[in-house]
Parts: C-alpha cells; structure tokens; sequence
C-alpha cells in the first residue's frame, strides 16, 4: 500500500500539473474541437510530453523508457484528467506499451518501445467489437495461412484509431466467439492493404475509429504474444488500462469538486452565497465521500500493480467501477449546480460530462465490473 | 521483534483456550461492579490481561496502562488477532473517558479513575443527550448549582448506553444559564449517589441498550468538575472524537470480518447457478455492496496510514457517516435478500441467525442517529472541511 507519496513522486506530479496547465488546459480541447476536422491531439506537445519522459513512463529504461511504476503513471493520468488534456498518453502509452512490453518478443519491444518512447509512433489498440465493451466477444477472425495469417472482421471504437500509425488487433484463430481461449493479438501498420479505418466524431472529441479488415495479410512476426493466449494478455494489459483510466476520472472529479465549492461560495441568490443552503451543503459533503473512496481506491490498484500483488484484476475492476459511478454523479451535479450556465457550452461542465461517459464506457463500466469482482470472488 | 516475541510467549501462557473462540453477546465483558461471569474464563482473562496493563495498553503504567508506543500496540493487538482472542474488556471507559482524563484531567482524578477504569472495576456510562438537546446537545439544561462545598444537580438525561448497568457517570451539566456553549461543564457522578435513577428504554429491536437518567438533588462533590468550570464543551467535543473514532474502528472490524458473508447468504436464498448467485439482479446488488465495503476499508486504512504520517486526514469526517450509512444499507440487502425468513421475531421456526438479523437491521437505524446523526455529520464537513459559509 502507497498511500503516501515519495519526494520524488511529488515533484513528478507537480511536473505534470504545471504541464498541463501551461500547455494544455481545457481551453486546448475546446480549440481542437472548434478546430473540426483534423487531429485529435496536437503532435507537437506530444513531443513535448515525450521529452517530460511521459510517453515513456510505461517502458523500462532499456528500450528507452522512463519507467515511473505504475504510481507514477497514475499520478500523470490524474493531472491529465483534471485537464482533460487529449493525448496518445493512454492508447500508445498505457495500452499499447503494456501490451508490447508484457507479450511483445525481444524484436518487437526493441522495434516498437523506443519509439513509443519518443512519441515517434502513435498506437491504436483495437479490442472491442460492440457497443459495449466485452473483450473475449471476439468474432474478428485470423485464418492461418501460407507464410501466415489472413485478417477479416470489424474492429470498433479504437482509440486513437484515426491517428494511429501502427494497430494492436484482437482476432480469433480458434474457438467460438465469447471464448477466452483461442483469441491472439496481431500488431502490424495501420496502412497494411485491406485496413479501413472510418474516424468517429465522438462527444468526447478524442479520437476513436471503427476499423474494417479485409483479407488483411500478415506475417507470423505479426503475432503478438503465444498464438491463442491472447485473452490472458489482454487481461493484464486491460487492468492496467482500466486503472489508469481511473486514475484520469479521479483527476476529472477532483477538477469539477473543486470548480462546484468555488461556485457554491461565489455564486449568490437570496442575499447569501448558494453555499450556505443546507441542501446543497449535503451534496457537496456526499460529493467529497464519493472522491475520498475513490482516492482510496485508484491509489491502492496504483499500488496493486507496482507491487504486483495477485489482486491486480480485483482491484481493477472496483476502482473503474467505483470512479465510473462517482464521476457519472458528480458530472451531473455539476451541471446542476451551475444552473442555466452548467448547460451552456461556455462553462466546461459539458465537457467533463461528455468526457466522463466515454471514459466510463472504455474498458467497461460498472456494470461490467460489478459483474466481474462478484465473477472473481467466486459469486 | 523482542517485543513481539515476548507479547507472543504471554498470550500463549495468558490467554485461556476459551478466550480464542468467537465472543458470543452475552459473554462480553463490560467489567464493573455488577459485571456478571457467563465464562469464568473471561474473569480470568479480564484480570490477567488488566495486570499487565494490556486492557489499556497505550495508557501509562501509572494509571493501570501498559504505557506501550503505539508501534507496540498495534504488535499487540496483531498477535492477538493472530489468535483470535478476545478482547478482555469492552469499556466506555477506556474508549472514551480515559483519553480526555489523560488530556484534561488533574492528577487526583487521573490517579482515582483511570486505574479502575483499565482493571475494570468500575463501569462508565455517558451522560450528554437530553429530551430536547439532541443534534443541538449544547442546549443540554441538566443544572449543577454551586453550593460552596458541592454541586447540586437536577434535570435529565437520555440514551444513556447502559445506564442500568454502569456505576459511575460522565455528565454535561449547565453551570451558567446566560451563555451556551461557555455555561457547559464536565462532571464526573457516582450512580450509587442518593437522588440518581435510571430506566431503560425499550427500543423497535426489542432491546433495552439505553437507558434514561434522572437527577434529582444529586450533591456531587467539587473535585468532580474535570478541566475548568463552563469549559466542559471543549472536552466533550474532544470525547466525542474518540467516540466517532471508536464506532468507525468498531465497524472497519465488522465489516472485515462479516463482509464474505454476503454472497453466501444470496446463493443460499436465492439460488446458486455455476457457483454465482442465480438472480443476476441479487448479484449485482450483493457485488456493489461489497466493492464498497472494499472501498470503505481501503479508506479506513488509508486514514490510520496518513494520520501515523502525521498528513492530512481530511477524510476522517467521512468515516462515520459513510460507515453508519454503508451498515444500514448491509442489514437492507440481507432483508431483500431472505425475504420474510429475515422477518420472523421469536420462536423456533426461525434460525438463530434469522432471527439475529431482524433485530440487528433495526438495531442499524439507529447507527445513523448515535454519535452526531448523519446530518449533522454532513454539516460538519460542508463546514470544517469544504469551507462552505454558515
């Protein structure tokens, strides 16, 4: 357990706050968004964010990495969801560096981490096949053929999937659909003959893509991980993501807790400040439970995965489940507590909402989690 | 590791085998002068373990403590967990009065009452409700006049915890009418003193946990008075802390302990499919019930790590809250859960544990009530901790 900061965690996360509010405050998103079509993410603070040593913060130190820990990557994730700071950080550095660094082979990692590492190549995993995610619903099928595999199905919502230079592809070489077993991880260009990628106007305004596979033909050397296994790769890959997208929530409420109490304190009707009504106190008290147990939460599966205790999917799941239901009420509240003004485009609450519900649906909500703790322990 | 080996090798000599199996209620030992022995063991165990100090182990030797660091506590309370012995001595006392004795007590009081207190000779119950002081406690009206030698006392007091039982009393009493929260002081009473009486109150549970206390003329001598005169809000606030703090303690072991219960009792009341719970909504509500059990102990830990860090522990102010609203909604999901096999109130057609559960649901209301009600618990962080104006 970690619940308290090292010196050195502590200035790595001033480090980050003071970036992403200099370089990428909110008013960044807004401007790419108002920008309309075109990149979801300004490369060249992407750069910038690889020189800080993020884009490498997953990758240890020989392939070029920074290698924080996981406490460190969640301390990022968290000063970038106060921002809502849109970045590759979380499907090239968080998913798909996991995803290579854990199942990749010697010559991916040195081919690919660097790389990474540098913020010279953006990934797109590419995992979910429906509306909701359901990660061994896997229909996308890899024949084997001469010399290697032929790829053929739809990938849907991607992230990054527009922006990606190379993709990670869940397919199935063997069983049925739904199976755990039988599903392997392709990694190959995303400019590989048969790739369609339609990019997703989302409400979010990040990048997603669905992804068409036609006879996509690829090398055995495209396999990454055993050929089969990839459902256990994904698992572990999956509760690092989820965990940093949790880490990236709780940022997202603490920023919004705190814009609601300077608005209860500021904001006057009735000759007081809105603040000083006792119904209203009592949210924001409930308001404040909700992000202290989710502090607990985030930090103690941060803690999970950097001592790599064998709780790491337990806690994955309740802290994407707790944050998913925390920050799906607070977003509300706060445009509630806004009144009039928190439904306009010109206060950031809508941005938090809208960003919030595609965080929630990423890598499953609660819903999915609930299931998936009670599948855990046994019930 | 000398210190845990020693506490190892005393508990082994110490403890007897009967005090390593699970408490039932009517075995707990409160001590006092009309304790009662179910288990002659527990006797036994209450007085060995209080000659070592052992009942209040963080207190100094010289008032009945065993003046270990609170490093050597937690070793202790470890190796006694370790072999799930029990605790040799529930006490107010020790919970409650003891820590503010210690901070404003003279040393005549500290060397009257803490070595009683820690051998469990003498029982304490806690008089601050009153009939029309609840949330709003600082509009107590029990009156302690000067009389020169004593103060007299009259007026009323309610949810007094074990009233019935207890032989002495910490009170609130107004010393001063033209002020509130300055015409407060804090004085210690002798039950057994001409002019006290208690009754109990018969609760929807069926239990009689609290009692009322009536003062009539009660003369209370003056080296009663703890801390200054018309000082006494500031040492009830301090007790009330350590109360909060007892009751989240109280209920993080709780829910350690009971929470792996609960999908049990869903598969055995509503079906068992493939080793899950067959009613996919039951699941549901049995697994958010248990992340935030998970989340609330988490938090629990977080706090004590923080707090022995000397850090911000600002999310204390949720323990009692969240805790007291976390148990409510525990005993709610059992009744949804064995529907009316939950609902039976006596007899032979029901399980012990059946009828267990009824009582202890409506026991759980009143968790949101003791100890500052769930309201006030809100006002409280909307004020001290978020800052938000009056």
């Amino acid at each position: 357990m970690a619940f308290l900061l090292s010196e050195e965690h502590g200035l790595l996360r001033e480090t980050a706050a003071q970036f992403f509010q200099d370089h990428m405050p909110v008013s960044h998103l807004r401007a790419l968004r108002d920008a309309g079509e075109g990149e979801a993410f300004d490369g060249n603070l992407w750069k910038k964010m690889a020189e800080l040593g993020f884009a490498g913060m997953m990758i240890p130190e020989d392939y070029g990495g920074t290698g924080f820990g996981a406490l460190g990557m969640g301390l990022v994730f968290e000063e970038a969801g106060r921002r809502l700071s849109p970045s590759p950080l979380f499907a090239t550095s968080c998913v798909s560096a996991e995803a290579v660094n854990h199942a990749g082979s010697e010559a991916q990692k040195k081919a690919h981490l660097p790389k990474i590492a540098a913020g010279e190549r953006i990934f797109a995993p590419a995992f979910d096949e429906g509306a909701r995610h359901a990660p061994y619903a896997v229909s996308c099928e890899a024949r084997r053929g001469r010399g290697g595999f032929t790829l053929r199905g739809r990938k849907r919502f991607a992230p990054d999937g527009g922006a990606a230079d190379w993709l990670i592809v869940s397919a199935r070489t063997s069983g049925e659909k739904d199976d755990k077993r039988g599903i392997t991880l392709f990694l190959f260009p995303s400019d590989a003959r048969g790739v369609e990628r339609v990019s997703l106007s989302m409400a979010d305004s990040r990048g997603m893509a669905d992804i068409q596979l036609e006879d996509v033909a690829l090398g055995e050397d495209s396999v990454l991980g055993e050929l089969d296994r990839g459902g256990e790769i994904l698992s572990r890959v999956l509760d690092v993501s989820r965990i940093a997208l949790a880490s990236e929530m709780l940022g997202a409420a603490r920023e919004l807790f705190e814009r609601i109490l300077a608005h209860m304190k500021e904001r006057r009707q009735f000759d007081q400040p809105i603040g000083s009504f006792q119904a209203l106190k009592h949210r924001a008290a409930e308001m404040f439970c909700q992000i202290e147990l989710g502090h607990s939460v985030v930090w103690d599966g941060l803690s999970a995965l950097e001592e790599g205790r064998d709780d790491v999917a337990q806690m994955a799941s309740l802290a994407k489940a707790r944050m998913s239901e925390a920050l799906r009420h607070i977003t509300n509240e706060a445009v509630q507590l806004h009144g009039g003004m928190g439904m306009t485009d010109e206060l950031d609450m809508g941005l938090f909402m809208k960003r919030a519900r595609v965080q929630a649906q990423l890598y499953g909500d609660g819903r999915f989690h609930r299931a998936r703790y009670a599948r855990l322990g046994g019930f | 590791m000398a210190f845990r080996e020693e506490v190892r090798a005393w508990l082994e000599e110490n403890c007897p085998p009967s005090m390593r199996t699970p408490m039932p209620e009517e075995e707990q030992v409160w001590g006092g002068r009309r304790a009662e022995w179910r288990n002659p063991d527990s006797k036994i165990w209450m007085e060995r373990a209080a000659a070592k100090g052992f009942t209040a182990p963080l207190w100094p030797q010289n008032y009945g403590g065993a003046g270990l660091t609170k490093e050597e506590a937690k070793i202790l309370a470890q190796e006694m967990a370790r072999i799930r012995a029990r605790p040799p001595l529930l006490s107010f006392g020790i919970w409650m009065l003891g820590p503010v004795l210690l901070e404003f007590g003279n040393e005549a009081q500290k060397k009257e009452h803490l070595p009683k207190i820690a051998k469990g000779e003498i029982r304490w119950c806690q008089g601050y409700s009153e009939p029309g002081a609840g949330s709003d406690l600082a509009g107590l009206q029990t009156k302690a006049e000067d009389k020169g030698d004593h103060y007299l006392v009259n007026g009323q007091k309610i949810w007094t915890s074990y009233a019935d039982k207890a032989d002495w009393i910490f009170c609130l009493v107004r010393t001063d009418k033209s002020k509130k929260h300055d015409g407060i002081s804090f004085l210690l009473i002798d039950m057994d003193d001409k002019g006290v009486e208690t009754k109990p109150i018969r609760l929807i549970s069926g239990a009689s946990p609290f009692c009322e206390t009536f003062f009539a003329n009660v003369r209370v001598p003056k080296e009663n008075l703890v801390h200054d005169l018309h000082k006494g809000w500031t040492v009830a606030k301090r007790l009330l802390q350590y109360e909060r703090n007892a009751i989240s303690d109280f209920r993080g072991d709780i829910i350690t302990s009971g929470g792996g219960a609960m999908e049990d009792v869903a598969k055995d009341y509503c079906g068992e499919e493939k080793g899950a719970v067959a009613d996919g909504a039951m699941r549901d509500a049995v697994s958010a019930h248990k992340m935030e059990s998970h989340a609330f102990g988490l938090t629990l830990r977080r706090v004590q790590e923080e707090a022995k860090a000397g850090g911000p522990t600002a999310a204390t102010s949720i323990l009692k809250y969240f805790g007291a609203e976390h148990n409510k909604r525990r005993f709610e999901l059992l009744l949804e859960m064995m529907g009316m096999e939950a609902l039976g109130w006596e007899g032979q057609s029901f399980s012990d544990s059946q009828l267990a559960t009824a009582r202890n649901w409506l026991r759980s209301k009143g968790n949101s009530i003791e100890g500052g009600t769930s309201e006030i618990q809100l006002n409280v962080i909307a004020k001290r901790v978020l800052g938000l104006p009056d």
